[in-house]
């Protein structure tokens, strides 16, 4: 769906990373964690293109400005790398913006039962905290977050509230383990049951390293991609990754934006 | 008032307002079906198609420059034969006009794909593009010479029955004498203009962004040129002219059809909005009602050039 949607908040949580809340259409609500929107910052033509963002939170809060006493709100986090993010930063509560969305499939919630293993990369880290709130209801959710440096690793503290198990890794060593995330994550996993599941959201070269990981001990990984994308609806084909069966011959191309962008680590082709 | 008139005829199409969607800025259509009403529309023209499946460019592929974007998406489609599996049973459902863009590696697959097309009753016309790639020798461009494009239009010609509109690259000395070229030919419209070739450059790598190196540039950006060019073609011609190029509103697609297009072809702002093509559309048809014109047709040409 495409719709108006007012900003309620525009927070800078660490040095250059935002977390905006903005007001949704109730209807939003059946959207499943993964999912993501594509934002135009602004009505003007430059920048021309809508920026896509996973969905970092949805829900609802009390409200006399609704017919029904509530008001259905949808969050993003997001790091200012360019002009687009940059000007989105400057936006107040009040200012407005057009939204498309909730694009895209999502993350499989699976089998309850398993453990639920949580990766996250930097701002990566954005849709798997409405994915963890989803996951909390009925399983053991554990998170291992991973950055450069402490100013990477967000909103630690609303995962833990959550009940979430947190496990931290920079590459400096100012906030957790020192080292890379896939470490951590490695050392879990070998103790992990055959039914967990891993839910990875980061750079590729993480991504990279955690569907090695799963290949390594057998456990199921889903990934969620990023894309430079125009549209967000499948028609510009900007966004396409290799599948697992693609060749020059037979191309098997998967559009980050349709097909995605949560991927089953299996059916891509991570050479 | 009563309603204005918005039809008008492209090559013996009737197209129920002149706003149809811009080949690979619209799938094949059912990919917009949740955003807009396609019986709202002119026409679709799918995503170019080739014999074969054809898999494209590596990424990046897009990238956003000021007031347009640059792609190189390298043609990537599914080719003929799962088009005709798949994609055109949808098209059966729909009332609006289906227009394939197509377009051949060689001369004889221009011709091959135009035969198989002809035979499918789903398809209202067709697009040439010959304003892609090289050919399979010396490296000519079909688009951008004009005996060439005589040739690759002649044997289309004489491979269909439909319709035929030829989309036009801006990429050449003059325009119009291409034009000229491919109307001899035996096209029954032209539709212009596809993208200007561009390129863009990242600084801290020293590198391109697009990993073909360079792409055609789309958008408001190419708007002028876009409107001078349709404008010296409709002058030099007489079948109908089919305007593109960075069209966003209703404004944008009235000074196209001022300029001379018959109609116009919307495509970078499908990518910004969905729904851009009904939104110009009925922007149109407000623009006539506002201002007592009862048919679109008194706009066609209607320019004025005095001082």
């Amino acid at each position: 769906m495409q719709f108006k949607s007012m900003v309620l908040s525009n927070v800078e949580v660490s040095p250059s990373y935002f977390r905006m809340r903005m007001t949704a259409p109730p209807t939003i609500g059946v959207s499943c964690p993964g999912q993501f929107v594509m934002v135009k910052v602004n009505p003007a033509i430059d920048p021309l293109l809508r920026r896509p963002f996973g969905v970092f939170d949805l829900g609802t809060f009390e409200t006399e400005f609704t017919d029904c006493g509530r008001q259905t709100y949808l969050e993003i986090l997001y790091k200012v790398v360019g002009k687009g993010t940059a000007m989105l930063s400057t936006l107040h509560q009040g200012d407005h913006l057009d939204i498309l969305g909730p694009l895209g499939k999502g993350f499989t919630l699976g089998d309850p039962a398993g453990e639920k293993l949580l990766v996250g990369g930097g701002v990566g880290l954005a849709p798997l905290y409405y994915l963890a709130k989803e996951l909390v209801k009925e399983s053991r959710v554990h998170l291992f977050a991973g950055g450069r440096n402490k100013e990477d690793i967000l909103c630690i503290t609303e995962f833990d509230r959550l009940g979430v198990e947190t496990y931290v890794a920079t590459d400096d060593g100012t906030l957790g383990a020192q080292g890379l995330v896939t470490e951590v994550l490695e050392q879990h996993l070998s103790r992990a049951g055959a039914n967990a599941t891993i839910y990875a959201c980061g750079p590729t070269p993480m991504l990279k390293a955690v569907a090695f990981l799963a290949d390594k001990y057998g456990i199921a990984c889903q990934v969620s991609l990023e894309g430079y994308m125009a549209c967000g609806v499948g028609a510009c084909l900007g966004c396409v990754v290799q599948g697992k069966d693609h060749s020059e011959a037979t191309p098997d191309y998967r559009c980050v934006c349709k097909d995605g962008p949560v991927f089953d680590q299996t059916d891509l082709l991570w050479s | 008032m009563t309603q204005p008139n918005l039809s008008v005829d492209i090559a013996g199409i009737t197209l129920r307002n002149p706003v149809m969607t811009a080949s690979g800025t619209f799938g094949y259509g059912s990919e917009f079906a949740p955003y807009l009403d396609l019986e709202k529309i002119g026409a679709i023209i799918t995503k170019g198609l080739s014999l074969k499946p054809k898999a494209g460019n590596p990424t990046p592929r897009i990238v956003e420059t000021p007031g347009g974007m640059l792609n190189a998406i390298g043609l990537q489609n599914v080719g003929i034969d799962t088009f005709i599996g798949e994609k055109v049973p949808y098209l059966r459902k729909i009332s609006t006009p289906v227009i394939v863009n197509l377009y051949g590696n060689s001369l004889e697959e221009y011709g091959e794909l135009a035969g198989r097309l002809d035979g499918i009753a789903e398809v209202a016309g067709i697009e040439v593009n010959i304003s892609c790639p090289n050919v399979k020798q010396g490296g000519i461009v079909f688009g951008t010479d004009p005996k060439a494009a005589f040739e690759v239009v002649d044997l289309v010609r004489r491979n269909t029955g439909k319709p035929m509109i030829v989309k036009l690259s801006p990429n050449v000395t003059d325009v119009v004498v291409m034009a000229k070229s491919c109307v001899d030919a035996g096209a029954d419209a032209l539709s212009l203009i596809n993208t200007l070739t561009g390129m863009a450059i990242d600084l801290k790598s020293r590198r391109p962004i697009l990993a073909n190196i360079t792409g055609g540039l789309s958008g408001p950006a190419i708007k002028p040129v876009a409107l001078r060019m349709v404008w010296q073609v409709a002058r030099a011609v007489t079948v109908p002219v089919i305007g593109i190029g960075g069209i966003m509103t209703a404004v944008d697609a009235l000074e196209f059809i001022l300029a001379g297009a018959t109609a116009v072809q919307i495509g970078t702002a499908n990518f910004l909005d969905p729904s851009a093509a009904e939104t110009i559309a009925a922007g149109i048809e407000t623009y006539l009602v506002e201002n007592g014109i009862a048919d679109i047709r008194e706009l066609i040409g209607a320019l004025k050039t005095d001082r």
